[in-house]
């Protein structure tokens, strides 16, 4: 199958990219891009570790193919930071030990970052909810939450 | 995967010619299920039709009678964060919202859910209370189906070669009417429907009377079962205990429930009662209040 190349924004830069049809965007992400932080989990769509976010809204970049990327914009978790400036999520995750091996730590990230980008103070429940498409096997979740919670708090107190 | 073409039309005649090519196609509006099951080799086709850039299939908007029209490709998360479906249709809000978590919501849709006709659909049950009709389309014209004609078994779905699901059409829900979906799963969120059920009910104007009703069940029958029986012991009863009891064991009685990992077939049956009972105080706690 001939490759297609696709135009797209990609952390902010705007980017073109050869794919084929079949290829998903994780796959891109991964193997044509180098951007390895988008990890593979399930690769069917219930784990949540190659969340990114697309045109405003977070996905399963398993489950989506990287043609549809077309002039779309894309933010996976190499766009988060700015510069060594971590984004306060990051840096909460830290602090608050929200993570042991990781692997799911950038869908958690980005998917948390979507979150306080449009609610900047959700509730316990409303994050437990938000990120029911986020599976954790090491943490237990609530240092996951707490870290949420404090960079929600942090972020709103930066803007006063 | 397999390799395929992917097109991407931007008109209905544009998509129309492609799916007359003689190519096996598979539709792509959301992809949470199309892609993993022609990645897992469940399905395999050709090409791939992404229905997306297709402004009619992408529109969501009440008609001057009330009518909500739902492009088969629009994501639920714009169903259900448009505050005027939120708050004529909280029926309709139950299913799109609890359908996958949130990175599925914000690409799955309607069309897909109805199209891929699993049993346990959760949009089903809620679409056929809320007496929903598909409006499905070919080069040759449109038709309309009620949506509880449109699965013909698990995985099987009306469309003929050549068509298109392109709408779902909700009716206006007339003051004093409510519904209510509801499903069972063994955890908070994310997991596939053990059972699930979907009711509206219509009071009479002084409330004494429920004057029309539909009861719909999922994940207990190799379709979404519409339940007459269900609503034969509701209309022209008082809205009380005793009759949406009698509903609810009309529902678990309709079911033909197997056994799987999800649970036993006698827990499904149960199950259908429960949800039903529910959903029924829901749609009528609702209808109270729908003034």
């Amino acid at each position: 199958m001939p490759r297609t190349q696709v135009q797209t924004r990609l952390n902010g830069a705007d980017i073109d990219f050869l794919c084929e049809p079949r290829q998903s965007l994780l796959e891109v992400l991964r193997d044509e891009l180098g951007l390895t932080g988008t990890k593979e989990g399930c690769n069917n769509g219930n784990c949540g570790a190659c969340t990114v976010i697309m045109n405003g809204r977070i996905a399963n970049a398993c489950c989506v193919l990287a043609v549809e990327a077309e002039g779309a914009e894309v933010t996976t978790i190499e766009g988060v930071a700015r510069g060594d400036q971590l984004h306060p999520l990051q840096q909460t995750f830290l602090e608050e030990a929200a993570l042991q091996c990781g692997i799911c730590t950038p869908g958690f990230i980005l998917a948390a970052k979507a979150l306080l980008d449009k609610e900047p103070n959700p509730d316990e429940h409303r994050i437990r909810y938000w990120l029911a498409g986020n599976l954790c096997r090491c943490t237990g979740y609530d240092k996951i939450v707490k870290a949420v919670q404090k960079a929600s708090a942090e972020m709103q107190e930066a803007k006063v | 995967m397999e390799a395929f073409e992917y097109i991407a039309p931007r008109t209905l005649a544009e998509a129309y010619q492609h799916l007359g090519n003689g190519k096996r196609t598979a539709m792509l509006a959301g992809g949470t299920d199309i892609i993993v099951q022609l990645r897992e080799g469940r399905r395999s086709c050709d090409q791939v039709l992404d229905l997306k850039h297709i402004p009619e299939l992408m529109a969501l908007a009440f008609t001057s009678d009330g009518t909500l029209e739902i492009g088969a490709a629009t994501p639920l998360a714009d169903i259900y964060e448009d505050p005027e479906v939120a708050r004529r249709l909280p029926g309709l809000v139950d299913a799109a919202s609890l359908i996958g978590g949130i990175q599925i919501q914000g690409r799955a849709t309607l069309g897909g859910n109805l199209c891929n006709a699993s049993p346990a659909a959760d949009s089903a049950p809620a679409l056929i209370a809320l007496a929903a009709r598909l409006v499905i389309g070919s080069s040759a014209g449109t038709r309309e189906l009620p949506v509880e004609e449109f699965f013909l078994g698990p995985g099987q779905n009306a469309l003929q070669p050549g068509e298109i699901l392109l709408q779902v059409k909700i009716p206006p829900q007339p003051p004093g009417s409510g519904a209510c979906f509801l499903r069972f799963i063994p955890r908070n969120e994310m997991d596939i429907a053990v059972a699930n059920a979907g009711v509206s009910i219509q009071l009479s104007d002084d409330r004494s009377r429920i004057e029309r009703a539909r009861v719909a069940v999922g994940a207990v029958a190799p379709t979404p079962l519409l339940v007459p029986a269900a609503a034969d012991a509701l209309v022209g009863q008082a809205p009380n205990a005793e009759t949406l009891e009698r509903a609810a064991q009309a529902a678990a009685e309709a079911a033909t429930p197997i056994t799987d990992m999800r649970g036993s077939a006698a827990q499904r049956r149960h199950l259908t009662r429960v949800m039903t009972l529910r959903a029924l105080n829901g749609a009528l706690q609702r209808a109270t209040e729908n003034r």
